[in-house]
């Protein structure tokens, strides 16, 4: 394992030397699992449900509780001003990942350790559909903790951001007669609205037409120039090369390989055969140079 | 080893059991730890515009596709009262014996129902907002709190309804309605707490709001809200003697009896339980420090698994 660290802590930033850089995430051997109540595993799932009451842990798996092991032993460093991509097929524990780093998950095993209080993008559970636009950027930036004045300064700029108004009085409206696409502009404005220390954010860039799309990917970069670090859990090949300059690759829960942006891309499309031109994807490519993960 | 670098690295490599110490050294905190009780007490008033604005647009939102809009705010209770006065004034004829009956048995309604509410409401607070805790940082104790403050909301809704029933029953206007502002103060801090109790509980156990209606009903009928428990328990002679008192000192009795003796002037000092306001801040305060330190002692638990 040691040789893994080597190779994942001595990753220097273009431009940096090491002794400037600052560590702002790191997760240490961690292990994330989920347990699921009435999967009905073995006996019909009333009976299971009773089990479970009556003896807790010993029969956990008896009892219909299954558990499934999202991430298994991931460790790296994050420094400041880093942006990382996390990539994976469908399930390999990016989300999870993402969720345990901002503290809203439990690890099993290991620690992560931050800098400040990580925070996801995303305000959309704040969110009430019944109310006006208005109301909900209030709502959303207080959620986000931010203060009463500090919401009422960028509300102007939250709105023209969105572009919600750009064809009438829309933000007075409720929610509920947005379409998805205008929803989710103002749901990402209201969310890029605060200042992060750590800013993780999953799968948020693929909202909106083009336009705002290129909006967003701007505001992004100037999240990342004030924030610490930035993660990005993304599927768009492109929105992680325009917006990172290092990638994890979870693969099955496990950290597959870790390095800068094209590396780690060109071998994920080789495993995902996603360009078309490269050979029939392994099962495990070899590591390339610098792709220090073994999986 | 070596051919794995691009470059070869220009400090020593840690090992990886020096990520803890790593951290140590830059000073990085444990991800999702529990904050001690000052610092949650902090982040929770830090919060605090966050709490009422979410208490605010859960009542809102609640009537806004209805056409009469914010009118059910008032409507509702009042007919929930109608009905209670149906049933129990007309056809169970509950009314002998109590004076200004339609104002006791409507107060009684109101003031239960606050608490009930909060309680449910209070229940499911975590596990009917499972996308706001796993998706933000807030101490989780804002939630909780945050609805029984909408039922606070709710319930000044209601009182306008029933000033507005109180002078229509010829009930005058005196000095001692300014008790109901006490009164609903400790009331919602014994309501806020019995809510944090009650969210812990839903949220390891989702099942318990399924079982809360069946208790909180019983709770009604034994906190005299449609009749006045000490006439009840007078016409029972086989009854204990120690019955009536406890019923009378149970919290939804003492917060309704302190509310119509401060609104109905008919309803008189001998009517109440001795010590009552004693035993209304009691009541609040237990309520409300063992609530807020029962929930804070799970709050890294909120939303997982």
């Amino acid at each position: 394992m040691a040789e893994n660290t080597f190779e994942i802590n001595d990753r220097v930033p273009a431009g940096r030397t090491p002794a400037e850089r600052i560590p702002t995430v790191v997760v240490d051997g961690v292990d994330i699992v989920y347990r699921v109540n009435g999967t009905g595993a073995g006996k019909g799932s009333a009976t299971a449900a009773l089990n479970r009451m009556l003896r807790r842990k010993q029969a956990e798996k008896a009892a219909g509780v299954r558990k499934v092991h999202a991430v298994k032993n991931v460790s790296f460093v994050a420094y400041k001003g880093e942006a990382i991509g996390l990539i994976g097929t469908n399930g390999s524990g990016k989300s999870t990942l993402l969720k345990a780093i901002a503290g809203l998950l439990p690890v099993e095993n290991g620690r992560i350790f931050t800098d400040g209080q990580p925070s996801l993008l995303g305000v959309n559970a704040a969110l009430m559909n019944d109310l006006t636009g208005e109301r909900n950027v209030y709502l959303g930036g207080l959620a986000m903790g931010m203060s009463r004045e500090q919401v009422k300064d960028r509300y102007q700029d939250i709105v023209d951001f969105s572009g919600i108004n750009e064809k009438g009085d829309f933000i007075t409206l409720p929610m509920r007669t947005y379409s998805s696409g205008m929803a989710a502009r103002l749901r990402f404005s209201i969310a890029a609205a605060k200042d992060h220390d750590v800013l993780l954010i999953d799968e948020a860039l693929a909202t909106g037409d083009a336009a705002f799309r290129i909006r967003s990917e701007e505001r992004i970069r100037a999240l990342r120039e004030q924030a610490g670090t930035v993660f990005l859990v993304s599927h768009s090949a492109k929105s992680i090369r325009d917006t990172c300059d290092r990638v994890l690759w979870l693969e099955r829960g496990e950290l597959r390989m870790d390095g800068p942006t094209e590396e780690v891309m060109e071998q994920y499309e080789a495993f995902t055969g996603d360009k078309g031109n490269k050979p029939k994807p392994k099962a495990k490519p070899k590591p390339k140079p610098t792709t220090a993960v073994p999986a | 080893m070596s051919q794995v670098l691009h470059t070869p690295p220009p400090t020593p490599a840690p090992a990886d059991d020096d990520l803890a110490a790593l951290a140590a050294r830059h000073g990085l905190s444990v991800s999702g730890a529990r904050p001690s009780l000052p610092e949650y007490v902090r982040q929770l008033w830090a919060r605090r515009h966050f709490i009422s604005a979410f208490a605010t647009a859960k009542l809102t939102s609640q009537y806004s596709q209805a056409k009469l809009g914010q009118v059910w705010q008032v409507m509702t209770p009042l007919l929930n009262a109608a009905v209670y006065y149906f049933i129990f004034g007309v056809l169970l004829d509950t009314k002998r014996n109590v004076p200004d009956y339609i104002p006791f048995l409507v107060t009684g309604v109101f003031i239960w129902t606050f608490t009930q509410s909060s309680i449910m409401s209070g229940t499911r607070a975590i596990s009917g907002n499972l996308g706001l805790v796993r998706a933000l940082h807030f101490p989780r104790a804002a939630l909780p709190i945050s609805f029984a403050l909408q039922q606070l909301q709710q319930l000044l809704f209601s009182m306008c309804a029933l000033v507005v029933i109180l002078l229509c029953f010829g009930v005058p206007v005196a000095a001692s309605w300014v008790l109901a502002v006490p009164a609903l103060i400790l009331q919602f801090t014994f309501n806020a707490g019995v809510a944090m109790i009650m969210a812990r509980l839903g949220a390891k156990t989702p099942d318990i709001a399924q079982l809360m209606p069946f208790v909180l009903r019983t709770w009604m009928y034994i906190s005299g809200v449609m009749w006045s428990i000490e006439r009840l328990t007078g016409q029972h002679k086989g009854l204990p003697s120690w019955v009536a008192p406890v019923l009378k000192a149970n919290p939804p009795a003492v917060y309704i009896d302190l509310m119509r003796y401060s609104l109905i002037d008919s309803f008189k000092a001998s009517q109440l339980p001795p010590h009552v306001w004693a035993l209304a801040t009691g009541w609040a305060l237990v309520a409300g420090v063992v609530g807020f330190i029962y929930f804070w002692k799970a709050e890294e638990t909120y939303g997982r698994g």
